[in-house]
């Protein structure tokens, strides 16, 4: 086995430069952090604290309203994301006028910086001077305080995290449907079925895989969403729109570094348990299909 | 292209105007206008066009602390992307070259940080220790670690369809196995590393929350940074904000407009598969 593997000219050191900055800067502080997040744990010392901080965390109102904040924040964007992604990516694949600059239109704010879109955000959805407000008024509607009312101050956020990532969902889709030939459509319509069947019996089956890569991306990034929160809302009215993510550095700034940690294994566990059985789940389906 | 079609087009273009551009009309046309013009927040025409005043003083703010940003984030870039692409072009040629249990394993823990949220407290105290923390080189390391994932997934892909032939043809020709690597693969790799650079460079620009973590410090401000920490001394002076706000967006508006196959590319890449 060595004599081979010296011989190999596939040499194993090849993976050590980036196993190396990997481990340390990755590995190390992940497998950590599950010891870490059972201490007391300051910028000064750290002692063994047992359960206390996840006990904490699920006794505290303001730690549980983050963790159910990023539970209904991640569904209900990346619902809203896959939904909107297919159907505008049936439209724009659709061979109507101008459909490559809408692409390009519609994907520009994927790119552009998340603090930035929050901040421009923060400012047009101003309670009384916000650009969106003034147009409520002008066509007769009352005022909304899409950041100061803490029952709306989550699902505005939720809805620039929408019009910030369809475009990507988009995209995904447009590559997706580019792979369903033709000639499915073709016998569809020679059985005689409506546009709206073969939307639902000849599309949304066979896009499939595109579906489960939209949902798991949105989801994961969903759950992990903070620069856009801490730029709009700062988790704020409150802690009516906080998440885990800013949950975790709000504790951090505090000094309560043990329970921030614990923030983040939870944050760790919902994806690993909420994500991965939907991916294998997903991926099952496609393959059944 | 039917009437149907044409109508469709018109009306979504309105509708995609409405919702797309006018935001980003709306920071251009405030960041044009005077501090007291601004703070109406409207979207009228700028009362007197200061355009190039506001850029003038927006970079002058704090001792030129945009200019510094922009340096830091440009080393932090082009370091972590250099690093990128030869450490995770060599995992990706060994995880697909050599495929037995050991790669398989390197290769699902390298995919594992794609999803796992990275344990920050605990990075900055492992920082701490090793003297890295608040340093660029600590962030590039940083950032190569954060992009790893993604980049061995391309680059193994797209290893895959290049012919073995080649390697072993360069083998018998006697050259070393990092020969073979660097002169005959790497070149080969050329699409995928573009796709790479764009899509990680604009990662990287546009991080918020891990320079937020792990760079805090006036010398270490980056550009996604100058925005969130002037907030509070342009309250009164929106224009100022919103120019901000414009300058931070160019760097990707470029990228997007030369390299919008590549990002298409990077972006959708797996997504067929599934």
């Amino acid at each position: 086995m060595s004599a081979q593997a010296r011989k190999s000219p596939y040499p194993y050191w090849f993976v050590l430069p980036a196993g190396l900055i990997f481990v340390i800067f990755f590995l190390v502080p992940t497998v950590t952090s599950f010891y870490f997040s059972l201490t007391y744990w300051d910028p000064f010392e750290a002692r063994f604290a047992g359960w206390d901080n996840y006990v904490q965390f699920f006794s505290e109102p303001y730690l549980i309203q983050g963790t159910v904040n990023t539970l209904i924040f991640a569904f209900l964007t990346s619902g809203l994301k896959t939904a909107l992604g297919l159907l505008l990516a049936v439209l724009l694949t659709s061979g109507m006028l101008g459909q490559s600059l809408l692409r390009s239109i519609i994907f520009f704010p994927v790119l552009v910086s998340t603090i930035g879109v929050g901040i421009l955000f923060k400012e047009m959805m101003h309670p009384t001077d916000g650009f969106l407000n003034i147009v409520l008024d002008s066509i007769g509607l009352s005022k909304v305080g899409f950041l100061t009312n803490p029952s709306l101050a989550l699902f505005s956020v939720a809805l620039v995290d929408v019009w910030r990532g369809v475009g990507l969902a988009t995209l995904i889709y447009i590559a997706g449907l580019a792979t369903i030939g033709q000639e499915y459509y073709e016998a569809a319509r020679i059985d005689g079925a409506t546009r709206w069947q073969q939307f639902w019996r000849v599309t949304v089956p066979l896009v499939r895989p595109a579906t489960t890569t939209v949902i798991i991306l949105s989801l994961i990034g969903g759950l992990r969403l903070f620069d856009l929160i801490w730029a709009m809302t700062g988790g704020g009215p409150g802690f009516s729109s906080d998440v885990l993510a800013s949950v975790i550095y709000k504790q951090y700034q505090a000094g309560f570094w043990g329970l921030s940690t614990a923030g983040n294994v939870i944050l760790f566990l919902m994806i690993a348990f909420i994500v991965a059985p939907l991916a294998y789940w997903l991926n099952r389906r496609a393959i059944d299909a | 292209m039917t009437r149907r079609q044409t109508i469709t087009g018109l009306i979504s273009m309105v509708v995609a105007f409405v919702l797309f551009v006018v935001p980003f009309l709306f920071v251009l046309i405030n960041a044009s206008k005077t501090a007291q013009d601004a703070s109406q927040l409207d979207f009228s025409w700028p009362e007197r066009w200061v355009f190039w005043e506001n850029l003038v003083t927006t970079v002058q703010t704090r001792d030129y602390a945009l200019l510094l940003a922009y340096w830091n984030s440009i080393v932090i870039t082009v370091g972590a992307i250099t690093l990128l692409v030869i450490f995770g072009a060599m995992v990706g040629y060994i995880v697909q070259r050599r495929p037995n249990r050991v790669t398989r394993i390197v290769y699902i823990i390298t995919l594992s940080g794609l999803m796992i949220p990275p344990a920050v407290v605990p990075t900055i105290w492992l920082l701490q220790e090793i003297n890295l923390f608040k340093t660029l080189h600590g962030m590039i390391f940083i950032q190569v670690a954060y992009g790893l994932g993604f980049t061995v997934l391309l680059y193994r892909n797209f290893i895959g369809t290049i012919p073995r032939e080649l390697d072993e043809a360069a083998i018998i020709d006697g050259a070393k196995p990092w020969q073979v690597f660097f002169r005959v693969v790497l070149p080969l790799l050329k699409p995928v590393t573009v796709t790479i650079i764009v899509v990680q460079s604009i990662t990287i620009f546009n991080d918020f929350t891990h320079p937020l973590y792990y760079l805090p410090g006036r010398d270490n401000i980056t550009v996604q940074l100058t925005l969130y920490n002037f907030q509070s001394q342009f309250v009164s002076q929106m224009n100022l904000l919103f120019m901000n706000i414009m300058l931070i967006t160019i760097p990707p508006l470029l990228v997007f407009i030369f390299f919008n196959r590549q990002i298409v590319a990077g972006m959708t890449s797996g997504a067929v598969k599934g």
